[in-house]
């Protein structure tokens, strides 16, 4: 972010940007998944399921490193809270209820934030970046480790949740792409919608301000420690409810979703969908995970190719797809 | 060298035989002045004198090592600047100190935020907001930024965004307002416009007192009732302009000699 050329052609984008299409490509992009299973396969489906987890977490992520600045790099340590949060909830304390589940991750997930968070954003930049990765790497040890607790590198099962305190019989794909695809885009809007709120609320303008400029933002009232940790607990909330999402659809809570590999991910979602749009990261994680998934059935190293889509992306686009997509249209508007 | 207070007339604000010291450096020694309702008060001298110093010791950004700054009365010893634009001091940077990426309106609606105690509800709308836009709009009225309200502050011109450096210290509706060489970067003849627009709009907003740092002496002739000179950490005037610029030894020491070709 602290490429002075970029910097100098990236506001009024960013605005354009954030006020042209905001809220509206990302409930488009909803409405269009939800008309979605009357013509995809269930194996179409199934992508879109992490797609959606990952979507909410990046609207978190994004609250924190687009708006207030912060680039975590153990953002994944929410995730996996979530995920074990329903792991635990279904297969050791019996709690079947989505809802239940939903509200305990959060809670968890902020709490641990708020606790992490008084720490880690009095500092910005590399200094931010590390503290947070060795809170993720942390995390993950434990979740390795205590095997007896979290059950090691086998992981944990996730049993299916009831929704809306009902039982849905029938197979697991049918149980994934039916009710809890609907569930979860439903979800999905909600948050979207509310995220949406935040970064068009004075509290969202304080935030934006403390990215741009923390030294005069604190002269003209914003009170910086408290904005930013608050920005970090939303963000760990959206980012745990994410990972609920995610463990139910694979059935098991995994300690390598708190990997922080795995929270180099969630920063390549964002950067590869534009961390200057509302719906970019969103946007990022559904390429990422389409992406994925087709590299990976052509050829093993699928590292290797992820990796250099990111090299073109930094070099060729170091706004993102949305970022790009928008300069173009107003270039084009431009001329017209 | 202590000013006459006026009797019953207690200062907005003052500080009492505060020094600062960094290591072995004595940057400030033993400085006291009073700032009073309806004074413009520049303080001057050359580079190193310890105005800055003296300012973000004002300011709460730093500790005096001894001494004290009180403000209405109250001790405001490195409150810290949040604090600080709550109680009602607001200051404009030496350099230009903008958030590139927000627009003059949003620049504006950030300190009015702030002051209306909008931002700890994640859910309010600033859009929505009447009171706040409305406020937005009569600052940058003031200011002379109106036509300029929805443009990105990183693509207004310098003096522009000078102004909004002001403007945003202007929206916190201060009573005291610190201006850390106001028309530094500047050109001649921007200077005295952003003066004029800047002592004209303090006094419609109800600043009761504006302290400017400023190296530019036809500035400082021109709009300060009093003058307050600092030479090596010490303060070596506190006197009004005429007295000041009748002085020769005065403008030697905050000027230099002026060199005969």
């Amino acid at each position: 972010m602290s490429h002075s050329s970029i910097e100098i052609a990236r506001p009024a984008l960013l605005r354009r940007t954030m006020t042209l299409n905001g809220i509206g490509v990302l409930l488009a992009l909803i409405v269009v998944m939800a008309l979605l299973p009357f013509v995809a396969s269930p194996y179409v489906l199934l992508l879109m399921l992490p797609f959606v987890g990952y979507g909410i977490a990046l609207l978190g992520f994004n609250l924190l490193f687009g708006t207030t600045g912060l680039l975590s790099f153990g953002h994944a340590l929410f995730l996996g809270v979530g995920a074990y949060t329903a792991a635990v909830f279904t297969s050791k304390l019996s709690i079947l209820s989505f809802e239940v589940i939903l509200v305990a991750s959060a809670l968890l997930s902020g709490l641990i934030a708020l606790l992490i968070g008084t720490l880690c954003v009095r500092y910005t930049k590399i200094f931010f970046g590390m503290l947070t990765l060795a809170f993720g790497m942390l995390f993950h040890s434990f979740l390795y480790k205590f095997y007896a607790v979290t059950g090691g590198d086998q992981g944990m099962r996730v049993l299916r949740p009831l929704l809306l305190g009902m039982e849905w019989r029938g197979g697991k794909t049918a149980f994934l792409t039916g009710p809890f695809y609907y569930y979860t885009l439903v979800l999905f809007a909600g948050l979207g919608l509310a995220m949406w709120r935040i970064t068009q609320s004075p509290f969202g303008l304080h935030l934006r301000a403390i990215r741009e400029n923390a030294g005069k933002a604190a002269y003209v009232g914003v009170e910086i420690f408290r904005m930013r940790l608050s920005a970090f607990v939303i963000s760990a909330i959206y980012g745990g409810i994410g990972g609920v999402i995610l463990a139910v659809t694979t059935g098991l809570a995994d300690p390598e979703l708190a990997y922080w590999t795995h929270s180099g991910n969630l920063v390549f979602m964002a950067v590869l969908g534009g961390t200057g749009t509302f719906a970019g990261p969103a946007i990022g994680a559904l390429v990422f995970v389409v992406l994925q998934d087709f590299v990976m059935a052509i050829t093993q190293y699928w590292r290797f190719v992820m990796g250099g889509i990111l090299v073109l992306l930094v070099v060729f686009m170091p706004r993102g797809l949305a970022g790009t997509v928008e300069m173009l249209l107003s270039r084009r508007g431009r001329e017209a | 060298m202590q000013p006459q207070p006026v009797a019953a007339n207690v200062p907005l604000f003052e500080t009492i035989n505060v020094s600062r010291a960094f290591g072995d450096f004595r940057a400030l020694s033993d400085i006291s002045f009073s700032v009073h309702a309806g004074e413009f008060v520049s303080i001057v001298g050359p580079n190193g004198a310890g105005k800055t110093t003296l300012v973000n010791v004002v300011t709460g950004l730093l500790r005096p090592t001894s001494g004290e700054v009180r403000f209405l009365g109250r001790d405001i010893s490195g409150i810290g600047p949040v604090e600080l634009a709550r109680l009602g001091m607001s200051r404009a940077f030496q350099l230009v100190n903008i958030f590139p990426a927000l627009t003059v309106r949003e620049t504006l609606a950030v300190a009015i935020a702030s002051r209306l105690r909008r931002a700890s509800n994640p859910f309010r709308s600033l859009k929505r907001d009447g009171v706040l836009q409305a406020d937005a709009e009569r600052v940058a009225d003031v200011l002379g930024l109106r036509p300029k309200l929805d443009k990105i502050a990183s693509r207004l011109s310098q003096g522009e965004k000078k102004l909004l450096d002001i403007a945003s210290a202007f929206a916190l509706n201060p009573a005291v307002i610190l201006l850390d060489e106001p028309t530094s970067g500047v050109s001649t003849a921007d200077k005295h416009a952003i003066m004029e627009v800047l002592v004209e709009a303090a006094r419609s907003a109800g600043i009761r007192a504006i302290v400017q740092v400023e190296h530019d002496m036809d500035l400082v002739e021109r709009y300060s009732h009093r003058i307050v000179a600092l030479q090596g950490g010490s303060l070596l005037a506190d006197m009004a302009p005429r007295a000041f610029f009748a002085d020769p030894a005065m403008i030697a020491a905050v000027v230099g000699t002026r060199v005969r070709l």
